[in-house]
């Protein structure tokens, strides 16, 4: 019986197994899969080999000043110097410690929600700690207080990935819970709440959000009262936010059309009224499925955060730009904006790695 | 000899032919259209604690229509409908009154496949009843039971056979302790073999005693525990009586129609 058993286990031909069966399957099938392989092979070596050997070979690390740069590699020498600049912005040395804080917390608060390890219970004790202490926490450190005997650090003195990262976090934490309020009054009975939410959602996006921020900068302080005046960067989050909660309304309201009519009309027989209803049947469901759309709605928020350049805010990308026109280094334009799409792409690939994951996680069989 | 007939069917269930003659569902003259389209027209009917009832009729003709005006699914536009002493209005608050004493189960179960069996029922109960977690659990289980799935419990609806999913819909549904139960088409989306599980979990329910509305065209569920066959036609009630009388002799022409095609197929 057991030898019978034996017999019966066939391998496979050694072609088709092991590195060598996997490239030829998969990279010469057929003579013209073979040719589309090796031009686009030569294509991938031809210029990644030149571009590592800039970034990391040929590159220089250590020095001080442009005299350090052989100028045959990338000039990081640059970067370092001035990276203070373009984490910090104009924010004073001495009270670095206290972003440098926020920044812990944040990646302790971050960090876990991508480990399946960590128990859902405390990621979702992180995930509200995230929305509701840390920003309070992270405006009294940041602006500082009195009463904590805080050095007051005013908004224009706020800059770089610092700055980059609160108005991206604001944008998000704020977007969402108007979007999922627009959208549940787009589609509400109440012809009154339908009307005005049809009205925000198409004025906000049919606007240029260049053209908000200029709004929200110039034309803004034209209409309030002499003497009044409000603060620049509370001006460009507020725009920012209403901007994108449009376009969060609209994702919001694909998945609320996406529920059966079933859902709806079993939770309303139980008598749960609408605003559980809502909450506990209808939105998991809507939000679950379009979570593609609701990140992709917020890495575009990330990146549209360079906008408030034109209205003179340093973010990161600003920061950049203001400093790779500096006399004292040559050539350092490449090494800077590199370096800024290289801390885009962490954070918009980070938020595109924690979706895929929440998508997997929140998958439940299949659908009926 | 009716009278003998209905007598024995409810043999052990002293205490809903004491509740006899109690109002549960009272429709008087109820109209409804969907914008010009009139869908019920005039309809009434006197529900008694523990009767049940079985409505039946072509499709279109209203059956699925009528009963989700009793728990305001649909809005009716004239005549009354008091449930339990209230009467359904505007007023959300006797709507939501209403809801929390029927159950209703639907053709195509309605689960939430988000929540496992267990949450799909305990969800009414906890934020409805506000009944604490752990109780609410128990009797869950205690329900699941009865439909005979407690197995399932920590599974997700899209796990579970249709037959099984609306087993707990109607586990669900009982989990608020409903005093009225409305059954829409509750086999109709099933595969034939599950048919049979569902209705003998409904056939079990109203041996003990609830109050039940069920639109089926399960003729047999209906000569095994109806009280009383009610058949529809165009928005109107045409014929209702007793199953013994209403499949065995029906008057109106249309009935006949209706019950030759739908029995001899």
């Amino acid at each position: 019986m057991s030898d019978a058993t034996k017999r019966d286990v066939v391998m496979p031909p050694a072609s088709t197994v092991g590195v060598l069966g996997w490239i030829r399957k998969n990279l010469f099938p057929s003579w013209y899969s073979g040719v589309v392989t090796v031009i686009l092979g030569y294509f991938i070596i031809s210029n990644f080999i030149p571009m590592i050997n800039w970034a990391l070979f040929k590159a220089d690390f250590i020095g001080e000043s442009s005299a350090d740069c052989s100028g045959e590699g990338a000039c990081w020498v640059f970067i370092g110097t001035r990276f203070d600049f373009f984490i910090y912005g104009f924010y004073p040395e001495a009270e670095f410690w206290r972003i440098n804080t926020l920044y812990v917390i944040f990646a302790l608060l971050i960090v876990p929600q991508f480990f399946n390890a960590v128990s859902t219970r405390i990621k979702m004790v992180l995930g509200v700690l995230g929305v509701t202490v840390f920003p309070v926490l992270a405006f009294i450190l940041i602006r500082g207080s009195e009463t904590f005997g805080l050095e007051i650090i005013e908004t224009n003195r706020w800059g770089g990935l610092t700055l980059t990262l609160i108005l991206a976090y604001v944008g998000i934490v704020a977007a969402i819970p108007i979007g999922v309020l627009l959208a549940l009054g787009r589609r509400s009975d109440m012809p009154l709440v339908r009307a005005l939410s049809v009205v925000f959602i198409e004025f906000w996006r049919g606007v240029p959000l260049i053209t908000i921020l200029f709004m929200a900068s110039v034309m803004l302080p034209l209409f309030l009262p002499e003497g009044v005046s409000f603060d620049r960067l509370l001006r460009a989050l507020i725009g920012i936010t209403l901007f994108q909660s449009a376009y969060m309304a609209e994702v919001i309201r694909g998945g609320l059309q996406a529920i059966p009519k079933g859902q709806y009309e079993a939770a309303e027989a139980m008598g749960l009224g609408y605003w559980r209803s809502m909450g506990l049947i209808i939105l998991p469901q809507a939000l679950k499925i379009v979570i593609p759309g609701i990140v992709n709605t917020l890495i575009s928020l990330f990146k549209d955060t360079t906008l408030v350049l034109i209205i003179g805010l340093f973010d990161l990308l600003n920061a950049v730009q203001t400093t790779i026109i500096d006399p004292a280094w040559r050539n350092v334009a490449i090494e800077g904006y590199v370096f800024a799409a290289f801390l885009f792409w962490i954070f918009c690939f980070g938020m595109s790695r924690y979706s895929q994951q929440l998508e997997r996680k929140l998958h439940r069989g299949h659908k009926r | 000899m009716n009278q003998d007939v209905e007598n024995g069917r409810r043999t052990g269930q002293v205490a809903s032919m004491a509740a006899q003659g109690e109002s549960m569902i009272k429709v008087e003259g109820m109209h409804k259209w969907y914008d010009t389209f009139h869908v019920l027209k005039g309809l009434d009917l006197d529900v008694s604690r523990g009767e049940r009832i079985v409505i039946c009729g072509p499709s279109g003709s209203g059956k699925s229509t009528f009963i989700r005006c009793i728990n305001r699914l649909e809005e009716h536009q004239k005549g009354r409908i008091v449930v339990d002493g209230v009467e359904l209005t505007n007023d959300l608050r006797n709507i939501e009154l209403i809801r929390r004493e029927v159950g209703m189960v639907f053709q195509h179960f309605n689960l939430f496949p988000h929540l496992t069996v267990l949450e799909n029922c305990c969800l009414a109960p906890i934020w409805v009843r506000k009944t604490p977690r752990r109780e609410a659990e128990e009797q869950a289980m205690k329900y699941l039971e009865r439909v005979k799935i407690p197995e399932q419990a920590r599974k997700y609806p899209g796990q579970l056979s249709g037959g099984q999913q609306q087993r707990v819909a109607i586990a669900r549904s009982l989990c608020m302790n409903p005093k009225i139960m409305l059954f829409d088409e509750p086999t109709s989306a099933l595969d034939p073999e599950m048919i049979k599980e569902v209705l003998d979990v409904m056939v079990e329910l109203a041996q003990s005693g609830m109050t039940m509305i069920c639109v089926t065209h399960e003729m047999g569920f209906a000569k095994t525990v109806a009280d009383r066959v009610i058949f529809m036609d165009q928005g109107e009630i045409v014929e209702q009586g007793p199953p013994t009388e209403f499949f065995s002799n029906p008057r109106e022409p249309r009935t006949q129609q209706f019950l030759q095609q739908i029995l001899h197929h």
